[in-house]
């Protein structure tokens, strides 16, 4: 009996059970589309947060005061406290290192703004003009500490903050007063929702050394450095702890964070994950291919007859033993098929119910789907393939 | 053609060993009709299953054209039942999903002949058992009478040397039976070995050549030319 004969005859064997084929490729399909949907989603949570952290910069280092390890000698660990405060000078001193593009010293702190007859509690971030492009906002209008500007008393109000005071007229141009300072709004930023938890359209910006006299303090609350390119990142953060731990008296008191590290944390975290779920539904699949199992089981002994008689006509029993088993692999293959449709169409479905979630089943794990549904399917099929190749003739004639 | 010597063959019912067949000696030449007679248990049926080699010998010699068959693999056995005998049965056995042109083609199928050769061959076997008009009908869409006539296509359509029938008119009323074997001595007819299993004899006693069992035994052997 030639291939094509038996994949075709088998095929016809599959249409012909209608119900029973239909039910098992089903089960089959529901497997893999498990697989493809839940890894879609565990690969669609990494994508959110890799693009959530690549949105609030580019080889980015965040420098921070404090030492984040518990085995310090220093006492200060133990207390929560820093003997040294990361300060302007220090910052200075980091954007001449050959490495850094530019940085940005940030203090945060909060203040009452008040115009036009109106009033509300706002978030206030210091810092310098780089801010802007570091941490990748975008104006809407007007600039932020422009050349030659460094040390005017402007302010650039968050988009939803600029609509509220001023909702019919421009924002840039009028006067506000942010605690008991009065500020000249130089720029409003462009609505970018919110990153990381932090709302960029609630915020107001204005000049560093505005704030530290706002909050009455000399130190800063961050800095943050743009590295030249990504290949740099890591002597970046080398040259900052060692310039640092030469102004601080050869203390080692800073941390630096490296956006990179961070991602990639994040980025191993959330495939282990997606690893595990696609594991999980994977055990579904293997449920199917025992189902598979079963209804070949069931094949072999409603077709005693039929085998029987085809021993008669003289097929071989690797004849009958490839036909069981074609017949399986048609079932499994229509499943595995079925079920990545059925698994891409619940991604697309996902992506349109959360349009910010890139829930796109990774290449490997459809294929992996795949495999494993045609391999559960055609192992589960050897045992029943064999049974009804082994029949006795005369027996399985005489059974109706 | 067909040789047994010594062929025995028993069946266990628990702990008790029954001869189905017992020291039997047989020889049939090409193009005999011969009629294998006995009542139910007399081991007719199985002997006719040693012939058509779905069944195994416990003791004996069978040899198939000059061909020990106890020699051959499993896959040449098949080939032999493929290529040499056809088998008719009382119940049909034709494959309820099939239509009777696929049940026909089956054979061919196994065979290994390609799909475009084995349609002219189906075609010419539909045509010559007048069932062109029923060819694209299963199995229980067919009565009786052309149930068996699909059947018969099916075991001649690789033009085999002998026809193994066991009681092929056993489901068929009188004169639809009567024609069924019709069918069956004309194949004989054209030169093919015909051998027919039935406890009827009425239509025993159409072969040329009749053998009657009891226990596992051949009791008469006797020939006759009616032709």
């Amino acid at each position: 009996m030639t291939l094509t004969d038996t994949l075709q005859t088998s095929f016809k064997t599959v249409l012909s059970y209608r119900m029973r084929s239909l039910l098992i490729i089903l089960a089959m399909a529901l497997g893999v589309a498990a697989v493809v949907v839940l890894t879609a989603l565990g690969d669609g949570a990494r994508r959110y947060v890799i693009n959530q952290f690549s949105s609030i910069g580019t080889n980015l280092l965040v420098v921070l005061p404090g030492r984040a390890e518990t085995a310090g000698s220093f006492p200060g660990a133990v207390l929560g406290q820093t003997p040294r405060d990361l300060t302007l000078k220090d910052a200075q001193l980091l954007g001449r290192l050959p490495q850094v593009r530019r940085y940005a010293p940030l203090n945060v702190g909060a203040a009452e703004l008040s115009a036009a007859n109106r009033l509300r509690e706002v978030t206030v971030l210091g810092s310098n003009a780089n801010l802007i492009p570091i941490r990748h906002m975008k104006l809407a209008q007007g600039s932020f500490l422009a050349q030659g500007a460094e040390h005017s008393a402007h302010i650039v109000l968050g988009a939803k903050i600029a609509s509220e005071f001023f909702p019919r007229s421009q924002a840039i141009g009028q006067r506000v007063r942010l605690g008991d300072s009065r500020f000249l709004v130089s720029g409003v930023l462009a609505s970018q929702g919110e990153s990381m938890g932090f709302n960029t359209d609630e915020i107001v910006i204005i000049p560093i050394d505005y704030a530290q006299t706002m909050f009455n303090t000399t130190s800063l609350f961050r800095i943050l450095v743009e590295a030249k390119n990504h290949s740099e990142i890591e002597s970046a953060k080398q040259a900052i702890l060692a310039s640092l731990r030469q102004s601080h008296d050869g203390e080692d008191d800073t941390t630096v964070i490296t956006q990179d590290a961070i991602l990639d944390t994040f980025d191993r975290i959330l495939r282990a994950l997606t690893l595990a779920v696609a594991g999980i539904a994977a055990i579904s699949l293997i449920v199917a291919g025992i189902l598979v199992m079963n209804v070949m089981l069931v094949a072999v002994s409603q077709r005693t007859a039929e085998i029987g008689l085809l021993k008669a006509i003289g097929a071989t029993s690797t004849d009958i033993r490839r036909l069981f088993f074609a017949e399986a692999v048609w079932l499994s293959f229509a499943g595995a098929m079925l079920g990545f449709l059925l698994g891409q169409f619940g991604s697309l479905i996902l992506r349109l119910a959360y349009p910010q979630l890139p829930a796109w089943a990774p290449v490997w794990a459809s294929i992996a789907g795949i495999i494993v549904a045609l391999v559960t399917g055609i192992l589960a099929s050897m045992l029943p393939a064999s049974k009804a190749a082994r029949l006795d003739a005369v027996q399985a004639l005489s059974k109706k | 053609m067909i040789h047994l010597t010594a062929i025995t063959r028993t069946f266990h019912m628990g702990d008790q060993a029954v001869y189905a067949l017992n020291n039997i000696n047989l020889h049939i030449a090409s193009g005999e009709y011969v009629s294998i007679m006995g009542p139910s248990g007399s081991g007719k049926s199985t002997l006719l299953n040693i012939i058509g080699l779905l069944d195994k010998p416990d003791n004996g010699r069978y040899e198939l054209d000059n061909r020990l068959i106890a020699d051959l693999s499993e896959t040449e056995q098949a080939q032999i039942r493929r290529e040499k005998i056809g088998f008719v049965f009382q119940s049909f056995h034709l494959v309820p999903r099939l239509t009777a042109a696929e049940n026909i083609e089956l054979p061919l199928i196994l065979s290994g002949m390609p799909s475009a050769q084995r349609q002219i061959h189906v075609n010419a076997a539909l045509q010559a058992f007048e069932l062109s008009p029923r060819a694209h009908h299963r199995p229980a869409e067919l009565s009786g009478g052309q149930r068996q006539r699909v059947a018969i296509a099916r075991a001649t359509i690789m033009q085999p040397s002998v026809i193994l029938a066991d009681e092929p008119t056993g489901n068929l009323d009188h004169q639809i039976g009567a024609e069924v074997m019709l069918l069956l001595e004309n194949l004989h007819r054209s030169g093919t070995t015909l051998i027919v299993v039935t406890h009827d004899r009425e239509l025993g006693a159409r072969a040329h050549r009749q053998i009657g069992m009891r226990d596992g035994k051949i009791l008469t052997d006797q020939a006759h030319d009616t032709d």
